[in-house]
Order: structure tokens, then C-alpha cells, then sequence
């Protein structure tokens, strides 16, 4: 169970501390884009480790397979052909995925208690036994990234294979990758480790190589080196400067207790209302004509 | 003029009946939409069987309840417009909230708090129909943009706090006013009620059932 972790430093709709004694240091998967080949040997290993078989598609003409995400597929590559400049075409193909950002949209915007949590070394976990399937975290994410399952009406997103960093194993995609595109560990090491790939790539012709850890959410925990890190969005859409939605904010941040807060006063309101002026009754004999 | 414990007819079996599946279905939706609205009220989805009950529950209360509800609007809508009684009434409403009603104005079958409940539940209920089809999940909300589904959450939120103050309003009056609530449990009120509530209907009635 979650809990018994200790190191869980947020929980959807908890308005009290949460059990994270314990402190483990903050983790976080890099994908190197630039030396992925698109073979999906991540895609299937997902798929292996968590037992997760998603319904035979059919072919759309192009290598997305499945085209999307699902409730049985919690990473796909999304390819797209792009001109990052007149007469350069470029392939770019990125492993979506959750991102596992620091501010979470998903578990603001969750009101089941404990559907959502974040441990201390910044994965963000569902826990779809206490999912009640209302797709708020849907509307919560910057990134698109949770589906809710035709099977069971859960929702579901990657893991970054939890079960695996907790007894000290790397995320499942992460062994399979067979060119290095993929390396996990500590959030540190794995921003040292994209700096000297970022300097690699500025000198072979890509100035605005970098890397991907959008502040608007207070970073991520799955983190990009992009060729074109001033162009996020030339990968299939990744946003330039994701956040939650001020709309997410305003009705999880101050909406919330203000709403309530005024329903209580107003039934406050009526009691002290009665118990003052008495209550409004008729036939008194000023009004009989 | 009939005597004060002489009873007037004020709402017909239909009306009651409307009025109260409107109640009951409003209710339904106040606990299950708060509990998954702030955590404090969470514990409220015990009523409906569990978290994912409430949830799957509220939103056909919600469709039955807009049925219901505009049974309720076409039966009042004509009875509900302000008229110039209402506005002497709404400069005397400190007099009235601390029980000094003396040479009230002439108030018809509705006076105009009943009046702001009726318009503010006309205002609020279809907005809250159409914000929570925008959110419901799974059936409508996977094909709506993202952005939309956003603003409907937020917009559903604020409706549903204007239409649960209206109708704690509309609770706290019918008990604070003594004799109210026969009127919708068993359809009648006492003649000195009418008089001294609704002098304006009283009038009405008594010239029309004149015999």
C-alpha cells in the first residue's frame, strides 16, 4: 500500500499532512530524442512489466501504434515528420508518456481522497483503488496525458514503473532502450548527464538544443533533450510553457473553501436570523381588515 | 371574509408533486455534488454507495431533475414577474426581516424574495445542465476541447454555489414563516396566512370563489 511508503508528500483531496517520514531522493527519466530510432522496444516493455494488453488497432498509414494513449497504453511514440528550417527535414520521434511534474494538475484537480499521490522522489502514482472515475485529472494535466479506461471507467497514466524504483529497479522502458535514448536516476544525474548531451548536440549543428523541464509546473520528473528546445511544439504538439490552467486553479484553489465557507455562513445566517427576530408569523390583528 | 382558520387552496396535488421531485432530486445533487466538490465533504458519498457511485449517480439526478424542474417553471413563470408592490415591498424588507410588517404593500400570490428564488433557479439550473453534460464523463466530455471542459467545471462550481444559497434561502423562509409549509405538503394555508403573506392573492381568490 502507498502509505506504509512513508514518503508521500501529497495526496489528492487531503487537506492534512500525509505519512513521508521517510525522504528519498527526487528521480527522473531522461529521453534523449535525439538518439531515438523508434523501435518501441519501450513501448513493449511497458506493456510487459504492468500486463497491460490494449485492443488490436488497425493501420492508419503511419508508425503511431497505437495512435494514442489509453487506459492499456500508458507510453506510445508519437512520430512526426517535420522542416525545422526550409530544405531540412527532420524526424522527430518522442516517447509520450506522463510527464510527472512537481506541481501535479492531475492530483490538484482530483477529489478522491487518496486516487492521487506524489512521493518524495516525485513520481506521481494513481492508486485507481480509490478512483471514482470522474476524470477531473483529465481536465487537471498541461500534457493530456491520463485516460480513463473503457474497461473498468479508471483512469490510468505511467507509473515511471513505481512498484520497480521502490525496490531500487529502473522503469521498465528504461532497460529495454537498446541506443541509450532512455537513462533514469537521480534528478540531478540526469540533468549533469543531458547538459553533456546538449553541449554534443550544439556542436554538431543544433544551437538550440536543450533540455525540457518546464518551470510552469515546477519541473518534471520525465524530462526531454530536445534538438530544438526553443520548438517544443514541432514534437508532436509538446507545450511550449505548460501549466495548469488558471480555470484549474481558480476552481481547486480558492473556490473551494470560499464556496463552502459561504454555504455555512448563509445556514449560520438563518439560525441566528430565527433565534433573534423570532419567527414571521401570520394573523397578528393589524393586517385583518 | 372567511375566518382566519378557514383554509385557502395554494398549490394543486400536480404542483406539489412537481415541486417536490424538484426537492428531493435538488437535495441528491447537493450532497453528491459537494462531496466530490471539497473533501470535507467527501464522506458524503457514503449516501450513494461509494465514491464512484456518487459520481456515476449525480449526473442523471441532474437530467431528472431539469425535467422535473421545468414542469416547475412553466407552471410559475407567470405568476413570477415583479410588479410595483414588489419594489415598495423590497424598500420595507428590514422591517420585514425583523418581524415589522406593518403596512406592508399589497404583495400578490409571490412576493419578491420568492420571486429572486423562482428567477435565480430559472438563471442557474439550465446552466448547470449544460456545464455538467460539458463534464460528464465518460459519455459527453470526451468530445468536447479541453479548454471548454475547464471553464464548465469551474462555471458548474459557481452555479451550483448561487443555486444552493437560493434554495437555503427558500428553506430558511418557508420555516421562518409559520404556515408556509402546508402550503406544499398539503396544498393549503390558513385565510389569515394568505392575508397577512399575500394580501394582494387573498383578494383574488376570495372574489373569484365568491358564491
Amino acid at each position: 500500500m502507498a502509505l506504509q511508503s512513508l514518503d508521500v508528500i501529497r495526496r489528492s483531496a487531503t487537506t492534512t499532512a500525509t505519512p513521508q517520514q521517510r525522504q528519498t531522493p527526487e528521480v527522473a527519466k531522461l529521453i534523449d530524442v535525439s538518439k531515438c530510432i523508434g523501435c518501441k522496444a519501450c513501448q513493449a516493455a511497458c506493456m510487459e512489466w504492468n500486463d497491460l494488453r490494449d485492443e488490436i488497432g488497425v493501420n492508419r498509414g503511419i508508425y503511431d501504434n497505437p495512435p494514442d494513449l489509453s487506459g492499456a497504453s500508458w507510453t506510445v511514440m508519437r512520430y512526426s515528420e517535420v522542416q525545422p528550417e526550409p530544405n531540412r527535414l527532420e524526424w522527430l520521434i518522442r516517447k509520450d508518456g506522463c510527464m510527472h511534474c512537481a506541481e501535479p494538475g492531475c492530483l490538484k484537480a482530483c477529489p478522491a481522497p487518496g486516487a492521487i499521490v506524489q512521493y518524495s522522489n516525485g513520481i506521481v502514482d494513481f492508486h485507481e483503488e480509490n478512483c471514482i472515475g470522474c476524470g477531473y485529472c483529465l481536465t487537471g494535466c498541461p500534457f493530456n496525458i491520463p485516460r480513463l479506461s473503457k474497461k473498468d471507467g479508471k483512469a490510468y497514466k505511467c507509473t515511471l514503473c513505481s512498484d520497480r524504483v521502490a525496490v531500487g529497479m529502473e522503469p521498465a522502458c528504461i532497460k529495454s532502450c537498446p541506443t541509450g535514448a532512455l537513462v533514469f536516476g537521480t534528478k540531478e544525474d540526469m540533468k549533469r548527464h543531458a547538459q553533456g548531451r546538449i553541449a554534443d548536440l550544439n556542436s554538431r549543428g543544433y544551437p538550440h538544443a536543450g533540455l525540457y523541464d518546464p518551470e510552469g509546473v515546477h519541473g518534471t520528473h520525465v524530462m526531454y533533450v530536445l534538438q530544438h528546445a526553443d520548438r517544443p511544439e514541432l514534437y508532436s504538439g509538446l507545450p511550449k510553457d505548460p501549466s495548469i490552467s488558471p480555470l484549474v486553479g481558480l476552481w481547486k484553489g480558492i473556490t473551494k473553501p470560499l464556496l463552502s465557507l459561504g454555504i455555512g455562513v448563509a445556514v449560520l445566517a438563518g439560525f441566528f436570523h430565527y433565534v433573534a427576530a423570532g419567527p414571521n408569523e401570520a394573523g397578528n390583528d393589524e393586517t385583518k381588515k | 371574509m372567511g375566518n382566519d382558520k378557514d383554509l385557502v387552496r395554494r398549490y394543486s396535488v400536480k404542483e406539489r408533486v412537481n415541486h417536490w421531485w424538484v426537492a428531493i432530486t435538488f437535495i441528491l445533487l447537493v450532497l453528491s455534488g459537494l462531496a466530490l466538490f471539497h473533501p470535507a465533504f467527501f464522506f458524503l458519498v457514503n449516501l450513494f454507495g461509494g465514491g464512484t457511485w456518487a459520481r456515476i449517480l449525480h449526473p442523471f439526478i441532474g437530467v431528472v431533475m431539469f425535467m422535473s424542474f421545468l414542469g416547475l417553471a412553466g407552471r410559475f413563470w407567470g405568476q413570477n414577474h415583479v410588479t410595483d408592490a414588489d419594489r415598495e415591498w423590497r424598500k420595507r424588507f428590514g422591517d420585514i426581516l425583523a418581524n415589522r410588517a406593518q403596512d406592508l404593500p399589497e404583495i400578490g400570490k409571490y412576493n419578491l424574495g420568492q420571486k429572486y428564488v423562482f428567477w435565480a433557479l430559472v438563471a442557474t439550473i439550465p446552466v448547470l445542465l449544460v456545464s455538467g453534460v460539458i463534464i460528464w464523463q465518460p459519455y459527453f466530455a470526451p468530445v468536447f476541447p479541453i479548454g471548454l471542459i475547464r471553464l464548465a467545471a469551474v462555471v458548474h462550481a459557481l452555479a451550483a454555489f448561487i443555486a444552493i444559497l437560493t434554495i437555503i434561502i427558500h428553506i430558511y423562509a418557508a420555516i421562518w414563516t409559520k404556515g408556509s409549509i402546508r402550503a406544499m405538503t398539503r396544498g393549503t394555508v390558513t385565510a389569515a396566512w394568505a392575508r397577512h403573506h399575500h394580501p394582494g392573492w387573498y383578494k383574488e381568490i376570495s372574489k373569484g370563489s365568491k358564491s
